[in-house]
């Protein structure tokens, strides 16, 4: 039993899926993709404990041994991101009961909770498998639901936003897709590990060349890298409030994630950054993507939008780090990796709050907010603080290190450009903050989210404030997610 | 009590009575005792961690370790336990005022007023234990956030505009300049923790470090030195109480006290010597306390004069800092206090004046003398301290800051101090003259309530009492320049 844990992971979201699915009310499907959902993060962080205590877990899939069979390949990174997905998951799914109630049709509710959980299966799976072409797969699994999930949402134009995903979605997907073809045309084998060793040996090709630029345009549309995120903000600002919950704190996570893994670990820093320069060509869109993303997010009228935008901005962070290719800088990238999904899960959770009691999130909604829904308030008070970087929170932590990562590499203006990045989201955090607090409102009466709602988005913002003040634990398994990039190929 | 446990009730005490005012939000009786016992007790604990300090206690406590070598510690130094006693003993006068104030306004949200008053008394406590730049930076920015919702309590338009002019330069500077010029610091000295003598020294290239102060004093936006001062006057929307403590006191004197820390313990003022740039510094500050002055000159409303004469008087204090002369430095202590108690009594007679006689602007104060002599009197002593004629706290000071400019051959520091002397009279002087020698115009009308007239007579006193007997400050900033050699 405790040897399949690895795949049990994957499996059991999935095989939940269908269940959920027949279930004939949306209450029961809840409960089970619940009950799930827990299980799932009590498996994960059991991986996640014993990768720590015993070093990497291989799982060969049906017993077939790799390179021949599929390996699910666990190390102090995926282990990592793994839990990450799977305590979002544990989080979102107690909230999403009252708001799914309040935002789908009975009938389609069991359907809601088989696609959510299929999501989880996908994400779960493309972390945990060491199979480029299993990672296809998933990638396509979990892509599928989220169209689907996206167009759940009360407003019309969800379905707009998921078709645009689809459209985009599927590009990213095909280009991946023609991009490990091309892998497995040069090397024959579909193995992370394996395709790393045998790479090198035709790395001068154009065809590798053309196949990584496909992997990373690919990869570069799931993780919503500018300029390919023009899919990202109506989705999550017209998806349904529990998955605009999900998906920011997970989806674009396990694409970066994803990234990481085969620039430092298939490709190799040296090849990808050193000979191909991809590392300046991330840098810049990473430096773009914080400063235009933030510049719109300023503009928005919406603060789900305000919210989307700003996810797209810190995806820059996030590959900022990892362009510099150092101990520190890929420290830093992974923790604002984890980071970032604790603020922006406990940010949606709160808009998901005011989406249940006042039916829509633009700005004129927020008024008032701070006496209609004290605690809704706080808690998006505090997860913005952290969002702009406040010490005592989380996101101080790690844009400190990022900080620390472009002054130790030299890089003056990078430094400037964290700080003009953060007081941009100052600027469109207060404007949200100025008229929950400081715009009279007639309207004083109480209306707080329920206990149900209220518990998982606290949960997420105490971990904001405990992860800015203990940082042990978090910049721990940073640092050995870290190890495992800088080791780089076997 | 260890003096550990003190510190800790010094940043703490307020925030808890705070939090029991909030508690209290039904009953405003029980609420405002509890206003007044907790600034009574922040000030009795400052007060027992100064003469612990003076008994040579080493008082040190690690709060937080953020990450390894970033840590959230304070450690007293002369000048912070200075700072700590003045701002939580001001807070005392200006807790009754505001309860004097507020009711006699009747103004909305007095519980929301009092917390916030309370959380920025904490966060100065902060800023002025703070053992390393991380701290004070971190407490810094709480104040600056913890005032906002004082400085548009009245909500209308002009005070959001305010609010956000407020807001907006403070943020800017702290998080554009003062933090990248902290990281540059950590980045070439390893360590953000104030130490006698600096960190500094033989780590940054004269030229560059004379950028690094430049970044340092133009982004501690508080002190307002030129051209970073416009938040200050944007700040005089605010209810009096705040303008009274907050921004003739506590907010810009941390900014002020920012500065004095990062030249002393962070550059050192043996290696800010060797520093060719600081020249220019002195010249930006001696601009400042001109310019600022001359736009005093100018000024009709009450307020927002007594608020240039403010940017005037704290640049005083940055110059006299960054003259490097130990006796300079002396003076700038002495001035952090003398000003701290003229401006609050100029700030609170403006506000008795606005309660009882709803004046605001300079030219409606005929008279005045003979309608309110308790408010008037104070007024001009706090006038008299402005302008630094004894027996007022502000001759010392300025005495001090005279002889340290001779004492470093700064005669640019000599004739600034000289021509603003005659610009503060002549701001000054003119109001006195309405309201002492006019005839009083409109109806009658009386003093403003007790608690208010008792702060502001309270201070006064102060203010005098501080020419006779300065003594132990004096000691206290001698041996800041004696951490400094």
């Amino acid at each position: 039993m405790r040897e399949h844990l690895p795949i049990l992971l994957v499996v059991l979201p999935m095989l939940a899926a269908p269940i959920c699915s027949m279930l004939p009310r949306g209450r029961q499907a809840w409960l089970l993709a619940t009950a799930v959902s827990w299980a799932v993060l009590a498996i994960a962080a059991s991986l996640l404990i014993r990768v720590h205590a015993e070093g990497t877990i291989s799982y060969a899939l049906g017993g077939w041994p790799a390179p021949i069979g599929i390996e699910y390949r666990l190390d102090g990174l995926n282990a990592l991101v793994q839990v990450l997905v799977a305590a979002i998951a544990a989080c979102v799914l107690p909230f999403s009961g009252r708001s799914v109630q309040d935002e789908i049709d009975a009938d389609r509710q069991p359907g809601f909770f088989a696609l959510l959980l299929l999501l989880i299966t996908g994400l779960l799976g493309i972390v945990a498998t060491g199979d480029v072409f299993n990672v296809f797969v998933f990638l396509e699994i979990s892509s599928l639901a989220t169209y689907g999930l996206i167009a759940f949402g009360r407003d019309r134009r969800a379905l707009l936003a998921a078709y645009r995903y689809l459209v985009l979605g599927s590009i990213g997907a095909t280009l991946y897709l023609i991009g490990i073809g091309l892998l497995y045309a040069l090397t024959g084998t579909l193995n992370m590990q394996d395709l790393a060793a045998r790479l090198p040996a035709v790395a001068d090709t154009r065809t590798a060349q053309t196949a990584i630029t496909l992997v990373m345009v690919g990869l570069g549309i799931k993780m919503a890298l500018f300029p390919l995120h023009l899919w990202l903000p109506n989705a999550y600002r017209f998806a349904p409030s529990a998955i605009s919950a999900f998906l920011p704190a997970t989806a674009t996570k396990v694409a970066i994630y994803l990234m990481l893994r085969f620039v430092f670990d298939i490709f190799g820093v040296g090849f990808a950054f050193g000979r191909l320069e991809l590392n300046e060509v991330l840098l810049a869109l990473a430096a773009a993507a914080m400063l235009s993303a933030s510049l719109a997010a300023m503009q928005q009228r919406d603060v789900k939008g305000i919210l989307a935008y700003s996810s797209v901005a810190q995806v820059g962070y996030i590959v900022l780090g990892a362009a510099l290719a150092t101990p520190i800088g890929l420290t830093a990238s992974l923790l604002h990796l984890f980071n970032h999904a604790l603020m922006k899960g406990a940010l949606f959770m709160a808009m998901g709050c005011v989406m249940l009691r006042v039916g829509r999130t633009d700005l004129d909604a927020i008024r008032g907010l701070g006496r209609r829904m004290p605690w809704t308030a706080a808690a998006f008070v505090v997860a913005g603080l952290s969002l702009i970087g406040v010490p005592l929170t989380a996101g101080f932590i790690s844009k400190w290190y990022l900080v620390l990562a472009a002054l130790e590499a030299g890089w003056w203006p990078l430094v400037i450009l964290i700080l003009v990045a953060s007081l941009m989201a100052l600027i469109y955090v207060w404007r949200v903050v100025a008229l929950a607090y400081f715009a009279p409102n007639e309207s004083q009466r109480r209306e707080e989210a329920p206990l149900s709602m209220l518990v998982p988005l606290w949960l997420l913002v105490l971990a904001n404030i405990w992860f800015g003040i203990d940082t042990r634990l978090s910049v721990a398994m940073a640092e050995s997610g870290m190890r495992v990039l800088m080791a780089g190929p076997p | 009590m260890s003096p550990q446990l003190l510190m800790l009730s010094c940043l703490c005490l307020p925030l808890v009575g705070g939090g029991m005012l909030l508690l209290a939000h039904r009953r405003p009786r029980l609420r405002e005792l509890i206003l007044v016992l907790t600034a009574a007790l922040s000030f009795t604990s400052a007060l027992a961690l100064l003469l612990q300090f003076r008994e040579g206690n080493l008082l040190r406590l690690d709060l937080l370790t953020l990450l390894p070598g970033l840590d959230l510690m304070f450690e007293i130094e002369p000048l912070g336990a200075l700072f700590a006693v003045l701002a939580s003993g001001l807070w005392l006068p200006t807790s009754l005022y505001a309860i004097g104030y507020l009711r006699a306004r009747k103004e909305e949200h007095q519980t929301r007023f009092h917390f916030w008053f309370c959380v920025a008394i904490s966060a100065t406590m902060g800023i002025a234990m703070a053992g390393n730049l991380l701290t004070l930076f971190v407490f810094y920015e709480v104040l600056t956030l913890s005032t906002y919702p004082l400085v548009t309590h009245i909500g209308n338009r002009g005070a959001v505009r305010g609010g956000r002019v407020y807001l907006g330069v403070l943020l800017a500077t702290s998080i554009g300049l003062l933090l990248p010029a902290m990281l540059w610091t950590l980045h070439v000295a390893g360590t953000l923790q104030f130490t006698a003598g600096g960190i500094l020294e033989g780590k940054l290239a004269p030229a560059l470090a004379g950028l690094l102060l430049l970044m340092f004093v133009l982004g501690v936006g508080k002190a307002a030195v030129m051209p970073m001062h416009r938040w200050l006057p944007a700040a005089m929307v605010a209810p009096t109480p705040v303008s009274a403590l907050l921004h003739a006191v506590a907010v810009v004197k941390a900014g002020v006290f920012t500065i004095t820390k990062v030249v002393v313990y962070i550059f050192g003022t043996g290696f800010l010597g060797t520093v060719p740039a600081q020249r220019y510094l002195v010249y930006l500050a001696g601009f400042t306390v001109i310019a600022a002055s001359v736009v005093a000159l100018r000024q009709d409303n009450i307020k927002r004069l007594l608020a240039y004469s403010t940017i005037s008087q704290l640049s005083y204090i940055v110059m006299a800092t960054l003259a490097l002369a130990p006796l300079a430095l002396t003076g700038a202590g002495l001035h952090m206090v003398a000003h701290a108690f003229g401006k609050i009594t100029l700030f609170f007679a403006a506000g008795a004046i606005y309660v009882a006689a709803h004046r605001t602007q300079v030219s409606e104060l005929d008279g005045m003398g003979r309608r309110m002599p308790w408010t008037m009197a104070a007024f001009a002593i706090g006038a008299l301290t402005m302008i630094g004629v004894p027996p007022s706290a502000g001759f010392v000071s300025k005495w001090f800051i005279i002889a340290g400019a001779y004492q470093a051959d700064l005669y640019f520091v000599l004739a600034v101090i000289v021509l603003s002397t005659a610009l503060n009279a002549f701001y000054m002087l003119p109001i006195l003259h309405r309201a002492f020698f006019r005839a009083p115009e409109g109806r009658a009308h009386g003093e403003a309530p007790w608690p208010m007239r008792v702060a502001l007579v309270s201070t006064a006193a102060a203010s005098v009492l501080m020419f006779f007997f300065h003594a132990p400050i004096l000691a206290l900033t001698r041996s800041l320049t004696g951490a400094a050699p």
